[in-house]
């Protein structure tokens, strides 16, 4: 019954969570965010005290309940376990394995001192809801888009428009490399060994199992009605139950409550308390299987140098397309300065995943090698709608904050620099005005250049970095850019106009 | 469904059909009484005073009814300016209660399905949507169909174009049998006014070029395209007279409640031209478009050798 509940719990939130992050249409509403929000590194970033609260608590009373019904990796790699099955010819066994607390300890304590010396790359790649949000945009969603757009054609040649077509496009190579890689190893672990990952490399899996050791609740042994059968050993796949010992080691244990479901027996029981004798624990001085160690900590270190040696590749293409010289990348209204995105982003790519305009794309070296993966704006195949605000209101890490549409009016990400040279009024001496024409606070306005021609005239204090001048400028050479604010300033406003009636009596001609 | 519940149905539909077909037949009499067309054809019908629906039909009646450029089965493609993600109220996109109004003429006049359609500058879908166009013209029975992919356009070419050879269109242009043009008078930063010859440019894929040669000659250029809208309607109900085409806020609108139709796109455009110089002074020699298009025979900018019918409400 209770893994009948856990399971159903578990479809319905990776469902929801993944759909959440490929839905364009804006199906789900924004406020479907709350799946990203009680997750644990988010709410730790955001300082969600509401929700690192209740995790905790959940985590004191019913063990690692986060692991099996709230993280999506977790539960993602639940699901590669069961597909597995599918091929397989003999039934599935698990084995009790020793735990890694060498490895899984240094990989918690590298990740929290990393983080608090500033380089947040570690936490981002290794937070299982920013790892699952990775492969969710860089693979699921481009075979959603290619559905999608396999259906809009079928629907189309029918005459109906129920469907339109959306552009698949790779936002970022180092993102799409990163996500694959995860997909990849996850899920090789998990068709092997159930939880491995979450057992010997998830920070999160970490703390919270070390949380877990002292539940309320656990699973427990009945060793009166136990008659050592093991069938519940091979079903843990969280390897951390010895049968013959009647143990369960508590701090890998994630509450998937199949040894339960599996025993004939009645032998074990989910309960606050046994009556009998002391508490299983497990005795973490055993022989050491050395082999596996070297597999996983070869694994964690490929998977960090990877993308550090393929970062300094790009390095050098990056360097030289520098189009106008932007000096100061532009980070997504909301989110203040770099510094703060820094600080909160894990790169999970809902921001990217959910921008309609396509602005925001994974940063490559922009913000250096901390802030790979994070959002960055780029006006190459769109601009910052005025009145869209759908970044801020899902980001839930804090790293982009909330913004009603007013405040987002008058946020600066960044100032408008039109270089006359380049500028098609000035080469052709033709009307153009295209800039001004998408600029949405006329910070970017025409004024009469010779005879009717106008020309384009700046005022980057009531700019707000939209870039829709600078996306759609025509000129060979952007003659209209956006310099990025370091920290996002207030724009000014021009004095409001009185709004005045003119009559008009006759019709002029 | 039971039986009693279909019968009601099949009940109701025809009664629905049965009061269509009536109303369309008294509108056919009705235009032949409030437009004898006695040899004496109208060029431009300019309307004000009224709301965008009553003032479309009292200015249609004038030119002879709908129907008199709409033949019935036929699949008629309107293009409203959809480009701005704003509200009616700001000027920005064309009324959405004249779109309904004229979706309404078109089922009246016979039209097999009614396409509507604009190549956005903003998100698409919030365009749509909050300019209450979308919403609009489906609850009058139109089909509002995307235009935010290249794979929606067509090339072809522009014989008659001076700058402009080839442009791609939407397919709603290319495969429709009849369009109307449908803009919204405004200023615009660039061209110095957008009306019917501008709105042409969101039937087009490949704008930028548009830009890069010389703006007031290609609008002139697409407008030459074989297949012409076979009616221009310039919404000059709400005009932005400044800070156009996007408009920053409500300061930059005026409501002078006006409406021109017309099947000389040039003549149309002089005329909201000059209507427009009585707000903010607009020589017409600003609007280069204009004498570009005079210059290609698209059509006139001689108000005074056509039969231009005013009526005020």
């Amino acid at each position: 019954m209770l893994k009948k509940i856990r399971v159903g719990i578990a479809v319905v939130v990776l469902a929801l969570i993944t759909f959440f992050f490929l839905d364009f249409a804006g199906i789900l509403p924004s406020g479907f965010n709350w799946l990203a929000k009680i997750q644990l590194v988010p709410a730790l970033l955001s300082l969600n005290i509401l929700v690192l609260l209740a995790l905790v608590v959940t985590t004191f009373l019913f063990g690692r309940i986060y692991c099996s019904v709230i993280c999506p990796l977790g539960i993602f790699q639940d699901l590669v376990g069961r597909i597995s099955k599918l091929f397989r010819r003999k039934k599935k066994r698990y084995r009790y394995h020793k735990a890694q607390n060498i490895l899984r300890w240094s990989v918690l304590i590298l990740v929290v001192v990393s983080f608090l010396l500033g380089f947040n790359l570690l936490l981002g790649l290794l937070d299982p809801y920013s790892a699952y949000g990775r492969i969710v945009t860089t693979l699921f969603k481009p075979a959603y888009l290619a559905g999608n757009n396999l259906l809009e054609s079928i629907f189309t040649s029918f005459n109906s428009y129920t469907f339109y077509k959306m552009d698949i496009a790779i936002r970022g190579l180092f993102v799409l490399i990163v996500g694959a890689v995860t997909f990849l190893a996850v899920g090789f672990l998990a068709w092997k060994y159930g939880r491995l990952y979450c057992n010997t490399i998830c920070p999160v899996g970490t703390l919270l199992g070390f949380l877990s050791r002292f539940s309320f609740f656990k699973i427990r042994f009945d060793a009166s009605s136990c008659n050592q059968c093991g069938l519940c050993e091979l079903k843990c796949k969280g390897l951390c139950l010895d049968s013959k010992e009647q143990t369960i080691d508590y701090c890998r244990c994630v509450t998937c409550f199949n040894c339960m479901e599996s025993c004939r027996h009645g032998a074990l029981k989910y309960a606050p308390f046994t009556s009998s004798k002391k508490e299983n624990t497990i005795i973490v001085s055993e022989p050491v299987d050395d082999g596996k160690r070297k597999f996983l900590s070869t694994l964690v270190v490929t998977s960090l140098t990877i993308p550090a040696v393929y970062a300094q590749k790009k390095t050098g293409i990056a360097s030289d397309v520098k189009p106008f010289g932007r000096n100061t990348p532009l980070t997504p209204p909301g989110s203040i300065s770099a510094e703060n995105l820094l600080q909160h982003c894990t790169s999970c790519q809902l921001c990217i995943s959910k921008c309609p305009t396509n602005v925001l794309k994974p940063a490559f070296l922009e913000y250096g090698l901390s802030g790979m993966m994070q959002p960055v704006m780029s006006f190459d195949k769109g601009f910052c709608n005025f009145n869209c605000t759908v970044c801020s209101n899902t980001c839930p890490n804090g790293a982009i904050k909330p913004l009603t549409v007013e405040e987002k009016h008058r946020t600066q990400v960044g100032r408008v620099v039109f270089i006359k040279e380049n500028c098609i009024v000035t080469n052709r001496e033709r009307s153009c005005g295209a800039c001004s024409e998408h600029c949405p606070t006329q910070a970017v306005s025409m004024v009469p250049y010779k005879g009717w021609i106008t020309i384009p005239s700046v005022n980057p204090d009531i700019c707000i970095g939209c870039g829709g001048c600078e996306f759609v400028c025509p000129a060979p050479e952007k003659a209209i850019y956006v310099e990025g604010n370091k920290v996002h300033q207030l724009a000014k406003i021009v004095a409001e106009e009185e709004k005045e009636e003119k009559e008009v009596d006759g019709f002029g001609f | 469904m039971d039986r009693r519940n279909f019968l009601r149905a099949v009940a109701l539909a025809g009664g629905a059909v049965a009061i269509a077909s009536t109303k369309g037949a008294m509108d056919v009499m009705a235009q032949k009484v409030t437009n004898p067309q006695t040899g004496n054809t109208v060029d431009l019908v300019a309307v004000m005073g009224g709301e965008p629906d009553e003032m479309f039909k009292r200015g249609i009646a004038e030119m002879g009814g709908l129907s008199k450029f709409i033949k019935p089965d036929q699949k008629v493609t309107i293009k409203p300016n959809i480009g701005w993600d704003r509200t009616p109220e700001l000027a920005g996109n064309t009324n959405p209660k004249l779109i309904a109004e004229i979706v309404r003429e078109c089922f009246a006049a016979g039209a097999k399905e009614v396409t509507i359609f604009d190549h956005t500058c903003h998100e698409w879908t919030n365009c749509y949507k909050n300019s209450g166009i979308e919403s609009a013209a489906k609850s009058a029975g139109a089909k509002v169909i995307p235009a935010h992919e290249e794979s929606y356009y067509r090339n072809i070419s522009l014989p008659h174009g001076k700058e402009l050879k080839n442009a791609k269109i939407h397919e709603a242009i290319l495969n429709c049998d009849v369009w109307i043009n449908v803009p919204i008078l405004k200023n615009h930063g660039g061209a110095n006014m957008t009306i019917s010859m501008k709105n042409h440019m969101g039937i087009v894929w490949d704008r930028e070029i548009f830009h890069q040669k010389d703006l007031q000659q290609c609008i002139a250029d697409i407008c030459s395209l074989d297949k012409k809208p076979v009616l221009n309607v310039v919404d000059a109900y709400r005009v932005m007279k400044d800070n156009g085409p996007q408009g920053k806020s409500i300061a930059d609108v005026v409501t002078p409640k006006g409406l021109f139709i017309s099947q000389d796109i040039v003549a149309v455009d002089t005329a909201a031209t000059k209507f427009f110089n009585q707000i903010r002074e607009m020589p017409l020699d600003h609007v280069g478009h204009l004498s570009n298009g005079q210059a290609l025979h698209l059509g006139t900018m001689d108000l005074d050798k056509l039969n231009i019918k005013r009526i005020k409400i």
